[in-house]
C-alpha cells in the first residue's frame, strides 16, 4: 500500500518555496507513543494526591433519603467521605441551556447528586482515598437509603399526560423543540409520483475512548491557584467553568492537557464527576486524581444518537425529489449537558436533512425530551449520521420505488456544482461545494458498473452483495454562530503565538489541541511552511491555558481550519518582522530578502545572507550592534475566526460494498470509499486517516454498538464484551479520493475533515444492505445498529417476537 | 488463613524488582504504580481492549487479567524495555511513517502482539494481520494503517532474509 501522493497542489496564495502544504509529512510527535514514553493523565501522579472513587446510584430515579458514612470513614486509606450536599457547599450547579436553541430548558445538575439520583450511575457520595482500590472498598461501606420513584425511560410516552415529569417544576419532560417549514412540502408530496414514508430508528451508542476520562486536580492554597490535568479537548473552557463554578478568577486556573487517548467529542463536555474532582481538591486542599473505570464509563460518558425519525420522501417518476418530511424524536438523560447543551443534535438533524439536493420543500419538527437514562450530548459527526442516514436512506427506497439507479437520481437532484453559494431546505448557507465532481470520482474510483456486474454474477450463486451509497455535507471551521451567540463561553476564534529561539527554531503555541488526529503536526507545516524553516526546527505548544492563546480548542473540523489560519498568519507576521531584523542588520531591504530553509535569503537568487540562528544571537545578545532606534520583535501573535460563512461546510459522498450471509445475517464488509472535499488538504495522509478512522466509528454504529436499556432504566450491557465495537478483522480497507474546492474565508482554504466519514457511513452500510436483500422481498432495514437477528427477521426468516 | 500481601521477585525488562503487593493487585496495575512504567495502558480491565498487553516469559498475555503475584520468579517485558532494544524498532519506523497510530493509547498494545505474528516469520497475509490483531482494540485509526504497517514490516524482514 502506498502512501498518499506526495506532490503540493498549486494554490497560488501558498505558492512557498519548500511549503509543507498538501504533503504527507509523518507527524513529528509520535517517536514517544512507540516507545510506551508518552504522558497521559491517567499517568501522572503528584506528591500527596489522592484518588477519588464514587458511590454511584443504581436506581435510575430514586430520593437520596440518607447517606451513612461512618464505616467508610474509618476504612483503611480513606481521607474523606463526601456527600453532595457537603460539596454543593464548594461547587455551585449548573444549568445546561443557550438562549439560541429558544425555549430550551433544563433543571439544575450538582456535581454530586443532592437530593436525587436521576440515572442509574449518576454518583450520589465521593470517597477519597491513598490508593483507587482503597477508595472502592470504602465505597462498598457507604450506605445510601434510597427511595425508589417512577422513572421515564420511553422517549415515545415521555409527553403524556400519564408520564412522570423528572423536573416537576419544569412543566413536562420536553427539553427543546424545534420546527422548520421551508418552501411547501403539502404541495411537494401532491405533485410526487411515489411518497416513500418509513421510520428510522438509531441506536443509543457511546464513544468508547481507550483511554477512559481522567482529570487529576490540584489546588495549592499557598498560592490560591487551581491547576487541572485534564484530557479535554477545550482548556480554556474549562478554565472558565472550573473559575466560575468553584467561585474563582480564570487567572487562577491553569488547564493542562497532556496527551489525551482519543476523545472524539466525548472528552469535550461538563462531567459532574470531574467537577467534583476538582471541587474535592478545593475543599481537601491536596491533588485528588480521577480517572473512569470503563464499566463507570459506559453509564457517565455521553451517549449520542438516540433518535427515531419518521420520515418521508415525495419523488416523481423522473427522478426529481419533490418534498422531504421528518419527526425526529430523541430521548436523552436528566439534565441537558452543560456548555453546549443536548438540544444541539437534534438541532442538527433539522438542520442537515435535505441538504445536498435542491429540492426546497421541507417540513421538521424534531423534540427533545428527559429520560432517567444517561445524559447525552455531542459525539462526532453530531447530528449528521443520522441527518445522513435518513436523507440517504429516503433518496435510495424512492430510486428504488421508481426503478432508477441510486446513482442516477443523486445526478438529477444533487445541487450543481456551479450553483453556488446556495443554501439547502432547512436555510444553511454553502459556499461553494463539489457534490458532483465527487459523485463522478467515487463512481470511478470504485468502479461501480464492474461491481454491480459482479453484484448480478454473483446473485445467480445465491450469493447476495449489496452497494449503497451516502452523499453529505458536514458542518466544519464553526463560527460563533454554533455557541457562542447563545451565550456560551466557548470561542470560536483561535489564536497562535510564534517565536524565533536563541538557535533559529520556531516555537509555536496554539489554543487548539492534540487527541491525536495530528493538530500539532498540520500547525508544526503551516508554520515551517509561512516563515520558511525545515518542519525538524518547529516546535509546537498546545494544552496549557497558561502557555498558549486564547482558543477554542479542538472539536467540530476546526483545528486545520481555524488554527492552521492562525497559524499561518502569525508566521507571516513573524517573517516580516525577522526580515526587518535581517534588514536592517544586512542594510538590505526587506522587501529583497526571504526566509527559506532556515536562513535569511536573497529574494530573486536564493542565495543565503544570514543563518536564523545568527540573527537571533545578533537579535537577543548583541542587540548594541544593531541600528540605534531599531527593536527586534522575534514573536508574534495571530488570530483567526471565520466571518463570512457561519460555518465552512464540505462535502463528499460515500460508498459500501458488502455481503449478507442470508443463513446467518452476518453482514461481510468487502470495502468502503469516500470521496471528500474539504479544501485545501494540508496533510493529505492525515486527512485520510480521519476519514478511515471516522468511517468506522460509523460503522460501528451501523452494526454493532447499542447501548441497552430496560424499562426500568438499567443499562444492561455496559462492558466490552456485551457492547461491541469494531476489531480489525471486522473491518474493511477504506479507499479515500479527494476534491478540493477551498473556501475564500481565509488564505489557507483549509476546511475540516475530521468528522465526515462517520457522517456517511452508517447511511452508505444501511443503503449497502438493502441493496443486498431487495430481489429477496425483504422489509428496508431502517433500524440500527443492523445485527444479524434484525436482518433475519426483514428476511422473514425469524419472528417479530424473537428478541433480536 | 492465606496473606493478603507478599513478596514477589519479578525481572522487568531485564531488571530484577522485588516488592510488596497486594494479592489481587493485577500485573498492569504493578507495572504502573509499584514500578511507574506507564507505557503499558488500561483501557478495560476485563480483558477486551488489549491496552494492557505485555509479555510474560516470552509470551503476550493481557496484564489486566493476570496477578501481580503470578508474575513471582517471572520475566516480564513491557514495551519501554522493548523499545529500548533494536526489536521493533522497524515496526516503529513503519507506524510513524503510515500513521499507524494517533492518539497512541493502543499502540504499546498493537506493538507487541504485532511483533509476535512477525516473529514467527513469513508474510502473513493481510486478513491474518487483521485476525492476530483482532485482541487488540483501536478506535481512532480504523485499523487499516496498522494493517499496512504490519504487512510492509513483514514483507521488509522477509526480503532482508533473502
Amino acid at each position: 500500500m502506498k502512501i498518499a501522493d506526495d506532490s503540493p497542489p498549486t494554490v497560488s496564495a501558498l505558492d512557498r518555496p519548500n511549503s509543507y502544504i498538501g504533503r504527507s509529512v509523518p507527524r513529528p510527535n509520535l517517536a514517544r507513543l512507540t516507545h510506551g514514553r508518552a504522558q497521559f493523565v491517567s499517568d501522572m501522579t503528584l506528591p500527596r494526591m489522592a484518588h477519588v472513587a464514587f458511590v454511584r446510584s443504581p436506581h435510575a430515579h430514586a430520593r437520596i433519603a440518607a447517606i451513612a458514612t461512618a464505616a467508610a470513614c474509618k476504612a483503611p486509606g480513606v481521607v474523606a467521605v463526601v456527600t453532595g450536599a457537603e460539596l454543593a457547599k464548594v461547587i455551585t450547579p449548573w444549568i445546561g441551556v443557550l438562549t439560541h436553541l429558544k425555549g430550551i430548558k433544563s433543571a439544575p445538575q450538582h456535581a454530586i447528586a443532592v437530593e436525587r439520583a436521576c440515572w442509574q450511575g449518576e454518583a450520589v457520595c465521593a470517597v477519597v482515598a491513598r490508593t483507587r482500590a482503597e477508595a472502592e472498598d470504602a465505597c462498598g461501606l457507604v450506605e445510601v437509603g434510597y427511595e425508589e420513584l417512577p422513572t421515564v425511560t420511553d422517549a415515545e410516552t415521555a409527553l403524556e399526560p400519564g408520564t412522570p415529569v423528572i423536573h416537576p417544576e419544569l412543566g413536562d419532560n420536553l427539553t427543546f423543540e424545534r420546527v422548520h417549514v421551508a418552501g411547501d412540502p403539502d404541495k411537494g408530496f401532491k405533485d410526487a409520483d411515489a411518497v416513500v414514508e418509513t421510520t428510522f430508528v438509531f441506536g443509543r451508542h457511546t464513544g468508547v475512548t481507550n483511554e477512559p476520562r481522567a482529570i487529576l486536580a490540584d489546588w495549592n492554597p499557598g498560592d490560591a491557584r487551581l491547576t487541572v490535568y485534564h484530557g479535554t479537548q477545550a482548556p480554556h473552557m474549562m478554565q472558565n467553568l472550573f473559575a466560575k463554578h468553584l467561585g474563582l478568577e480564570e487567572h487562577q486556573v491553569r488547564v493542562v492537557t497532556k496527551d489525551v487517548g482519543g476523545s472524539f467529542g466525548i472528552k469535550v463536555h461538563t462531567y459532574a464527576d470531574e467537577m467534583a474532582t476538582v471541587a474535592l481538591s478545593k475543599l481537601l486542599k491536596r491533588p485528588i486524581k480521577f480517572v473512569a473505570d470503563r464499566i463507570e464509563s459506559f453509564v457517565t460518558d455521553i451517549h449520542a444518537r438516540d433518535h427515531r425519525v419518521k420520515a418521508k420522501i415525495g419523488v416523481k417518476s423522473d427522478g426529481t425529489i419533490t418534498a422531504w418530511e421528518i419527526d425526529d424524536l430523541t430521548g436523552i438523560g436528566p439534565y441537558s449537558v452543560y456548555p453546549r447543551t443536548s438540544g444541539i443534535e437534534a438541532n442538527q438533524i433539522v438542520n442537515l436533512t435535505g441538504g445536498p439536493y435542491i429540492c426546497p420543500n421541507y417540513r421538521a419538527r424534531a423534540r427533545v425530551v428527559f429520560q432517567n437514562k444517561n445524559v447525552m450530548c455531542q459525539y462526532r459527526a453530531v447530528g449528521h449520521p443520522i441527518a445522513t442516514a435518513v436523507t440517504e436512506g429516503l433518496v435510495e427506497l424512492a430510486a428504488a420505488k421508481i426503478g432508477m439507479d441510486p446513482l442516477e437520481i443523486r445526478r438529477r437532484n444533487l445541487i450543481p456544482d456551479d450553483a453556488h453559494p446556495s443554501s439547502g431546505p432547512s436555510g444553511i448557507k454553502f459556499e461553494a461545494l463539489s457534490h458532483h465532481e465527487s459523485l463522478a470520482h467515487l463512481d470511478a474510483m470504485m468502479n461501480y458498473a464492474g461491481l454491480r456486474a459482479e453484484q448480478k454474477r454473483l446473485r445467480a450463486q445465491g450469493i447476495h452483495r449489496g452497494i449503497g451509497f451516502a452523499s453529505f455535507i458536514e458542518v466544519t471551521n464553526p463560527s460563533a454562530a454554533f455557541y457562542g451567540v447563545g451565550g456560551a463561553k466557548i470561542s470560536a476564534q483561535d489564536g497562535v503565538t510564534m517565536r524565533l529561539d536563541a538557535q533559529g527554531a520556531i516555537i509555536c503555541q496554539s489554543g487548539v489541541t492534540e487527541q491525536g488526529q495530528g493538530a500539532e503536526a498540520v500547525l508544526a507545516q503551516v508554520a515551517a511552511s509561512a516563515f520558511g524553516v525545515p518542519i525538524e526546527r518547529v516546535r509546537v505548544i498546545t494544552g496549557d491555558t497558561d502557555n498558549t492563546p486564547y482558543g477554542g480548542g479542538t472539536w467540530a473540523s476546526r483545528a486545520a481550519g481555524i488554527g492552521g489560519e492562525a497559524a499561518w498568519q502569525a508566521g507571516k507576521a513573524l517573517h516580516a518582522n525577522v526580515l526587518a531584523c535581517a534588514a536592517s542588520i544586512l542594510q538590505a531591504k526587506p522587501a529583497d530578502l526571504d526566509i527559506r530553509n532556515g536562513a535569511v535569503v536573497d529574494r530573486d537568487s536564493g542565495s543565503e545572507r544570514l543563518p536564523l540562528h545568527e540573527l537571533a544571537r545578533i537579535a537577543y545578545f548583541r542587540p548594541d550592534t544593531l541600528p540605534p532606534g531599531f527593536q527586534a520583535e522575534l514573536m508574534a501573535t495571530r488570530h483567526y475566526v471565520p466571518r463570512a460563512w457561519p460555518f465552512a461546510f464540505t462535502n463528499g459522498v460515500q460508498a459500501s460494498y458488502l455481503e449478507v450471509d442470508t443463513d446467518s445475517g452476518i453482514v461481510k464488509l468487502l470495502k468502503h470509499w469516500c470521496v471528500e472535499d474539504c479544501g485545501t488538504v494540508i496533510n493529505p495522509q492525515l486527512v485520510d486517516e480521519q476519514i478511515r478512522g471516522g468511517v468506522v466509528q460509523g460503522i460501528g454504529g451501523a452494526l454493532f454498538e447499542h447501548c441497552i436499556y430496560d424499562a426500568r432504566g438499567q443499562l444492561l450491557n455496559g462492558n466490552m464484551a456485551d457492547y461491541l465495537v469494531p476489531m480489525a478483522a471486522e473491518m474493511p480497507d477504506i479507499e479515500v479520493g479527494h476534491v478540493m474546492t477551498p473556501t475564500a474565508d481565509s488564505e489557507l482554504g483549509a476546511k475540516g475533515a475530521g468528522e465526515a466519514g462517520t457522517a456517511g457511513a452508517p447511511g452508505a452500510v444501511m443503503n449497502a444492505i438493502n441493496d443486498a436483500l431487495r430481489p429477496l422481498d425483504a422489509k428496508p432495514l431502517t433500524h440500527m445498529p443492523f445485527t444479524p437477528g434484525r436482518i433475519l427477521q426483514a428476511l422473514g426468516r425469524i419472528g417479530e417476537s424473537t428478541r433480536a | 488463613m492465606s496473606e493478603r500481601f507478599h513478596d514477589i521477585a519479578v525481572t522487568v525488562n531485564g531488571e530484577e524488582v522485588r516488592e510488596r503487593v497486594d494479592a489481587r493487585k493485577t500485573l498492569v496495575d504493578f507495572l504502573r504504580e509499584d514500578i511507574a512504567l506507564t507505557g503499558s495502558h488500561v483501557g478495560c480491565e476485563h480483558g477486551v481492549c488489549g491496552a494492557c498487553s505485555v509479555r510474560v516469559d516470552g509470551v503476550v498475555v493481557r496484564g489486566c487479567l493476570m496477578l501481580a503475584v503470578q508474575c513471582d520468579g517471572a520475566r516480564v517485558d513491557t514495551i519501554e524495555g522493548v523499545a529500548d532494544t533494536d526489536e521493533i524498532a522497524d515496526l516503529q519506523q513503519a507506524f510513524i511513517a503510515r500513521n499507524a497510530l494517533q492518539c497512541g493509547y493502543c499502540t504499546p498494545g498493537m506493538l507487541l502482539t504485532a511483533q509476535e505474528l512477525l516473529a514467527r516469520g513469513g508474510v502473513p497475509s493481510r486478513e491474518q494481520i487483521r485476525t492476530h490483531l483482532s485482541g487488540n482494540y483501536c478506535r481512532c485509526t480504523g485499523y487499516q494503517a496498522i494493517v499496512d504497517a504490519v504487512e510492509a514490516v513483514a514483507q521488509a524482514r522477509a526480503g532482508a532474509k533473502r
